[in-house]
């Protein structure tokens, strides 16, 4: 029987709630926090291995056995043995919080989520940006997927859309708060742009939705592979746009963005992306969607506005691709137009046919699995470029639509607590 | 603008059209098969380019060392047909790996496939080279001639002339012979043809060999016209085409070539008007507007809106 194949490391790991596994990881972080230093001298290690010892390991082999204690005894048997231990309670509060609203259930998991990944942040700084890109690529993931997976629809065009948000939210910031070579002097004070940030941010998702109008009007006579040319052709006139207009650089970029894009900034974003599109998809709007991808024709029979229906979803992604670019251009701090090219759409399909199709969980998955590998193989250098399509090309065999696809995003089924699997006859 | 100036462009739009006809025929001929597009396209003209290369430096060693004794034109006309055929078997694996086993998947899936692998050849190629250029050795010794003030060098009567007979040749394969026979029914239906004993698995990848063969060929002219050969050549360029492809029709083979003209002709005379960086914005911006009244491209017809989505 399949279902039993793993059943023995499935049952071990079981009964644990999402709050448990939550707590044990800040406890790691905190441990390595507090030990992490004097224990990685202790086992030979140069400094704490930033990426849970691989990259160490890649770079230089005969620090394996050190690094692999050090992920060990920092990482795996705290976690394992604290939620092991603790599950009872852990499943006695988790099921008091399942009792009480959601919303301050799902807050009370983000906040321990939050700290945890702040905690393991402070230890480099490496740590953090890894964690922001992290958090922009999800949004980004996720904003394609909802026009490449649930409208099903090809398109290319989200490094335009990305392009379209960065720069707007640099020249909102730069040229409002910042003294600068190419707008001049500030205009407004620099110490209230931290709060009008979002505005920044929400212009430039609503520019990049505008500009997804390019995109979406022939989108209504045609799809698949026209479509796709359609998308890539508005991906090149921005990118050329961006190189012709001196005013924001042309093709040197832009930079000297302020340092707004701070952890929980980036997180709170992320946050509300995950949200809204889950919500979006969820509902009647989202249900239209796969209506629209599965039979067209079908779809228009059944009521569904087909042209509303598309404009909408190419307005919603762009949107959310928009601030994710404006994110990006504000932790990176210097964008240029080469960064929105062939090479970033290559990366962001990648990651959502990576993660799976159709599923907010999926897309997840693949940005943070495809970020975690690029910088994980790092040492390894060009090779990592014959790793990783290798890898993908081996998804795309053994499961065509990613790793993840057509699953449900259900925050309840996730916080609730977990008996312990039964024993099935 | 003059007249010489005019038709001087015109032998430029030849030489660079060309180069896009050569790689969209190979997507459009992938296309009409397996309605799928082989992303890793622009990359086998990559790899078709450093195949001649290697033909091409061979053979001149031979030469110059005085193995064998091969005039001028024998020794071009041998680097193209050798790094043809060596790059076909490139095709062939190409689709053996990446897109027979994703025949009933997806069509996005395939996609990516496609891109992945011209990742793989891209990197596979760096890491075996190395990341410094290559000049390819020069087959045929540049002489410029004027025909009423047009300047035509010999390299561009060359690419366009070699380009065009290729183009005629899979043209007369494609319409004489019984493989080109097997290919056009296979376009015409993939699902029952195979039932009338002609094996898919036979005609995909003779379709695969047979486009990259094309891409090689472009690689090599390409290494001709514009001696300097680095491992990411063939990303721009490969899109570029594919863009072509649809714009003649997806599926259709002489629209593909139309199309890679067109879209050399766009591009050189955008430069030629307006200043060169407004390049790639003017001539995508035709492209968009071209497919927003013509969503099927010059030669395609109207399919109905699912096809194997």
């Amino acid at each position: 029987m399949k279902e039993k194949r793993f059943y023995r490391i499935r049952r071990f790991f079981s009964g644990t709630p999402a709050l448990g596994w939550l707590l044990g990881a800040f406890g790691a972080v905190l441990l390595e926090s507090l030990v992490g230093d004097p224990f990685s001298e202790i086992l030979g290690l140069p400094k704490i291995p930033v990426l849970f010892g691989v990259v160490i390991m890649l770079k230089k082999p005969a620090l394996i056995p050190g690094a692999f204690a050090y992920v060990l005894l920092i990482y795996a048997i705290p976690v394992i043995l604290f939620t092991r231990i603790t599950a009872k309670g852990m499943n006695w509060m988790a099921d008091k919080l399942d009792k009480m609203p959601l919303w301050f259930s799902a807050a009370l998991h983000l906040l321990v989520l939050y700290f945890t990944l702040d905690l393991w942040a402070q230890v480099s700084d490496y740590r953090l940006l890894l964690i922001k890109l992290m958090l922009i690529a999800i949004m980004l993931t996720l904003s394609l997927n909802v026009i490449n997976g649930y409208m099903g629809e090809f398109s290319c065009s989200h490094p335009g859309f990305m392009a379209l948000g960065a720069y707007v939210a640099s020249v909102f910031t730069v040229g409002l708060f910042m003294n600068d070579r190419l707008f001049g002097h500030a205009l407004l004070p620099a110490g209230i742009g931290q709060f009008l940030f979002p505005i920044g941010l929400i212009l430039a998702g609503a520019i990049a939705s505008i500009g997804a109008l390019v995109v979406a009007i022939p989108s209504f006579r045609t799809r698949g592979d026209y479509l796709a040319i359609i998308s890539l052709a508005f991906m090149f006139i921005v990118k050329s746009l961006i190189e012709n207009l001196e005013v924001v650089g042309g093709p040197r970029g832009l930079s000297g963005q302020p340092d707004w894009a701070t952890l929980p900034t980036v997180f709170i974003w992320a946050i509300l992306c995950v949200w809204t599109i889950n919500n979006f998809v969820e509902s009647t709007m989202g249900k239209a969607l796969n209506a629209v991808r599965d039979e067209e024709s079908a779809a228009d029979a059944m009521t569904v506005n087909t042209r509303k229906t598309k404009m909408i979803a190419f307005m919603f992604g762009a949107f959310w691709a928009g601030i994710a670019g404006g994110l990006l251009a504000h932790v990176l701090r210097y964008i240029n137009p080469g960064t929105f090219g062939l090479q970033k759409l290559a990366e962001v399909l990648a990651m959502v046919y990576f993660g799976g199709l159709n599923s907010v969980i999926g897309s997840i998955v693949g940005a943070v699995g495809f970020n975690l590998l690029s910088e994980m193989l790092r040492p390894l250098e060009i090779f990592k470029w014959i790793i990783i399509p290798v890898l993908l090309i081996l998804v795309m065999i053994f499961r065509p639509t990613g790793l993840i696809a057509f699953k449900h995003f259900d925050i309840r089924e996730i916080l609730k607590p977990k008996l312990k699997m039964k024993e099935r006859v | 603008m003059t007249f010489t100036f005019f038709f001087q462009n015109v032998v430029n739009a030849l030489q660079w059209g060309s180069f896009y006809a050569l790689i969209a025929l190979g997507y459009a001929m992938v296309y009409s098969i397996l309605m799928l597009f082989n992303f890793a396209h622009g990359d086998i003209f990559m790899v078709g380019s450093y195949i001649g290369f290697g033909v091409a430096t061979g053979l001149l060693y031979l030469v110059t060392s005085g193995f064998i004794p091969l005039p001028h034109w024998l020794v071009l006309v041998l680097t193209i047909v050798i790094s043809m055929f060596l790059t076909s078997f490139v095709g062939v694996i190409v689709e053996r790996i990446g897109y027979r086993p994703l025949r009933n998947a997806p069509r996005a899936s395939a996609a990516i496939t496609g891109l992945m692998i011209g990742i793989i050849l891209e990197t596979g190629n760096l890491a075996l080279l190395g990341a410094r250029r290559l000049n390819f050795p020069s087959l045929i010794m540049s002489r410029t001639y004027e025909i009423g003030g047009v300047f035509v060098t010999n390299k561009k009567i060359l690419v366009v002339l070699v380009s065009i007979g290729l183009m005629l040749a899979l043209d007369q394969f494609v319409r004489k012979t019984k493989w080109g026979m097997a290919m056009r029914a296979m376009s015409y239906d993939f699902v029952v043809v195979p039932l009338m004993g002609v094996s898919i698995d036979v005609i995909a990848p003779l379709t695969f060999a047979i486009g990259s063969g094309l891409a090689a060929a472009g690689g090599v002219l390409y290494g001709i016209a514009y001696p300097i050969l680095d491992p990411y050549m063939g990303i721009l360029i490969g899109w570029k085409a594919f863009v072509a492809a649809i714009l003649g029709g997806r599926g259709s083979i002489m629209g593909a070539a139309l199309a890679g003209f067109l879209l050399g002709f766009i591009e050189i005379f955008v430069a030629m008007i307006f200043p060169s960086t407004l390049r790639d914005l003017i001539a995508f911006s035709i492209v968009l507007a071209i497919l927003t009244f013509r969503p099927y491209g010059f030669f395609g017809k109207p399919y109905s809106a699912k096809l194997r989505l």
